[in-house]
């Protein structure tokens, strides 16, 4: 049993084909008291296999405490999209539906490390003082 | 969602998280979300709906000052 059907599979695979540098999903879950926790690291590993440059770890959120408190991780299901450097993206929850693209764009973006920003928006970034944390809730239609 | 991913791998000092609102309800209470999405900058810059680039820079340059 799948979670993602054959033309999904493909058009991921399409999608992933020429990635750079490799991705890796620190995705952290854990036994109970965690209502998509066997889905989203399922729906991750799926996708995984789709191209040769993803790839997955998987962490207890119980257990591997101190690795989740380093990367902030203070909910299940939680992931860090990891990939020369931590850049700081971070999913919680299950990245179905509409966010399945943000899944799919965040191991983009992360395997290219280009921000395509417009240079406006660059020069405020560069003046940024002290770290800034966006959370941006979403649902999955 | 895609432009907060863009700041963070611009900035070392920018974090983008997405969080999937139905799961975690008492965060829905706590930034009262009403609609996606939406955005908050700091706890302390709520965005209701898709921010353009120029928009969310005008939010940001809040917090230079």
């Amino acid at each position: 049993m799948t979670l993602l059907n054959a033309e999904i599979r493909k058009d991921v695979k399409a999608a992933l084909a020429d990635l750079h540098t490799p991705v890796t999903f620190k995705v952290f879950t854990q036994a109970f008291e965690c209502q998509y926790c066997k889905e989203t690291r399922e729906l991750v590993q799926e996708v995984a296999e789709l191209s040769d440059k993803v790839s997955v770890e998987i962490y207890d959120f119980v257990k591997d405490k101190a690795l989740a408190d380093s990367l902030g991780i203070d909910k299940v299901p939680g992931m860090a999209v990891i990939g020369a450097k931590d850049y700081g993206i971070r999913m919680f929850g299950i990245p179905s539906g509409y966010e399945f693209g943000s899944l799919i764009e965040s191991i983009k973006m992360v395997s290219s490390g280009e921000s395509e920003l417009a240079p406006e928006t660059k020069k405020v970034l560069a003046k940024l003082a002290k770290p800034v944390t966006i959370q941006v809730f979403g649902t999955p239609t | 969602m895609t432009l907060a991913f863009q700041l963070a791998l611009e900035s070392d000092l920018v974090s983008a998280h997405m969080v999937e609102i139905i799961e975690f309800p008492h965060l829905a209470n706590k930034y009262q979300v009403m609609g996606v999405p939406r955005t908050v900058i700091d706890e302390t810059i709520h965005i209701e709906g898709a921010v353009p680039e120029p928009m969310l820079m005008q939010e940001f340059a809040k917090l230079l000052s």
